[in-house]
């Protein structure tokens, strides 16, 4: 599993895309700090930045790249070599080398200015998001055998958690403003990463009255330990279920 | 060997395997026959676990192959149209399966590497290749390791006249160590020399499995060419 590992790294890195990747986050980073004289302010503009690349480059970068790697699946399936082991090394291929991307790219520029308990969660959130949308890219990967429409699906899937879903949200919040939808709230932040990552962090800053009334049910909620702990583990399922259903499917994909 | 057992195969609504079973021992030299579309490429994929089948099982050493994945290491495979990643070179594909395999694992057979004049190409990226290099390459990843079993599909599609005969002789020299080799191929007028059974499909139907003499006595046809062309004939006019 390590050579395999070994080298879908050594592949990813010859591309050079995760290089250029790692090198705009860096400089957006240190510019959006520079920027703003207080570093809070401007971890929130990085926030938002990153919550809008990282799902994005993640999702499309990993997506092609299973397509483009076909022959390499193809050659490695007729070798003594489970299938189980080239997935899920691809996999952490993909995983290690887009969050090292990440935590050089945003994470020093944190570090350096912001290393606080925002800080941190902010990098966790990052990173996460990374690996999530590297399980969900590979999910629709494998799923469809075109090229075009799986890039279309990774695309749609973007555009449904960054945009389409807040929208749903709003929709729903409007036409049933006449009830009490803050606890309903809690559980459909769990439906969509990004948001739950989002929350996560606007929370840690103390913004959580730029949310209003749901904000104080989600400082309630996520502000304690209780509400962390299950936070994250939404996350994680958010890695496994993807993963293990891209699995499944590809145990069985005819090569 | 082998042994399938009733395997069937479908994509969608086409049958590509239809209760296929078929036995084969080592010191065999099986040539895969049928027209375009008849199943061989796919039962090949079905014996080396890249197509699942969707009833029917193959052992291989007596080993379900579905639930084994190591059987893998003792079969040779050049398949029909060799696809490898496009951004390495050719010895980085050498070294990198070799590497995969594991050290001491295996004894290295590099005869078809220098016999292709391929040592001098290594640097070569796989993405510049001409069509018969890369079978060429095929090829010699096929024999690399030395293994038990060789599964070779149209093989010689594709090469020269000076390398096909270079990879004849080389499963010639195999054949006689013992080992099981399976060729498809449509150049029938090849496969005189080299095969010592016949394994005919249509429609994804095996339609039988006989050694070449049985099959040039019912024919009565001293070449396997003529003696196959007879039997196409028969089946289509029935």
């Amino acid at each position: 599993m390590k050579k395999i590992i070994k080298y879908v790294i050594i592949d990813i890195l010859r591309n050079r895309i995760v290089l250029a990747y790692m090198l705009f986050l860096l400089l957006i980073s240190v510019s959006v700090f520079n920027l703003e004289d207080n570093s809070a302010k401007g971890l929130l503009s990085l926030l938002n930045v990153i919550l809008i690349i990282v799902p994005l480059v993640s999702i499309l970068f990993s997506t092609i790249y299973m397509y483009n790697s076909s022959e390499f699946l193809e050659l490695l399936t007729s070798q003594p070599l489970q299938r189980k082991t080239i997935w899920l090394s691809l996999f952490t291929g993909l995983s290690v080398s887009l969050s090292v991307a990440f935590l050089i790219g945003a994470g020093v520029p944190i570090l350096i200015f912001e290393a606080t308990a925002t800080g941190f969660m902010m990098l966790a959130v990052g990173l996460i998001l990374s690996v999530i949308f590297v399980a969900i890219s590979m999910l629709a990967a494998v799923k469809t055998r075109d090229k075009a429409r799986g890039i279309g699906v990774a695309i749609l899937l973007w555009l449904y958690f960054s945009v389409l879903f807040d929208g749903l949200v709003l929709f729903i919040l409007f036409q049933f403003a006449d009830y009490p939808l803050e606890q309903l709230m809690v559980g459909m932040s769990a439906l969509n990463p990004i948001d739950l990552g989002r929350i996560l962090v606007l929370l840690q800053l103390d913004m959580s009255a730029l949310l209003g009334y749901t904000g104080a049910v989600f400082k309630n909620f996520f502000g304690s330990q209780a509400g962390l702990l299950p936070a994250f583990a939404v996350l994680l399922t958010w890695i496994f279920l993807p993963l293990w259903f891209s699995l499944r499917k590809f145990n069985r994909k005819d090569l | 060997m082998i042994i399938a057992n009733n395997v069937t195969k479908k994509f969608g609504k086409l049958t590509a395997l239809d209760n296929v079973s078929v036995s084969c021992s080592s010191g065999e030299c099986i040539a895969l026959i049928g027209p375009n579309g008849s199943g061989k490429t796919t039962f090949i994929k079905c014996v080396l676990g890249m197509v699942v089948c969707d009833s029917g099982f193959i052992t291989f050493n007596d080993k379900n192959i579905a639930r084994d994945w190591t059987y893998r290491s003792h079969i040779g495979y050049m398949p029909q149209i060799g696809r490898y990643p496009d951004n390495m070179t050719i010895g980085q594909v050498f070294t990198m399966m070799s590497d995969i395999r594991g050290k001491g694992t295996y004894t290295t057979d590099d005869e078809l590497i220098r016999n292709f004049g391929l040592d001098a190409l290594l640097d070569k990226r796989m993405s510049n290749l001409s069509g018969g290099t890369r079978q060429k390459v095929s090829a010699a990843l096929a024999f690399l390791f030395s293994p038990d079993v060789l599964i070779l599909d149209e093989p010689t599609a594709g090469l020269d006249p000076v390398s096909s005969e270079i990879l004849k002789e080389k499963i010639i020299l195999e054949k006689g160590k013992g080992k099981l080799v399976m060729i498809t191929s449509h150049i029938l007028s090849e496969l005189d020399d080299l095969v010592s059974q016949v394994i005919y499909m249509q429609d994804g139907k095996l339609c039988f499995h006989k050694s070449i003499e049985a099959l040039k006595n019912e024919t009565g046809e001293a070449k396997l060419s003529k003696a196959i062309a007879n039997v196409m004939l028969q089946k289509t006019s029935r």
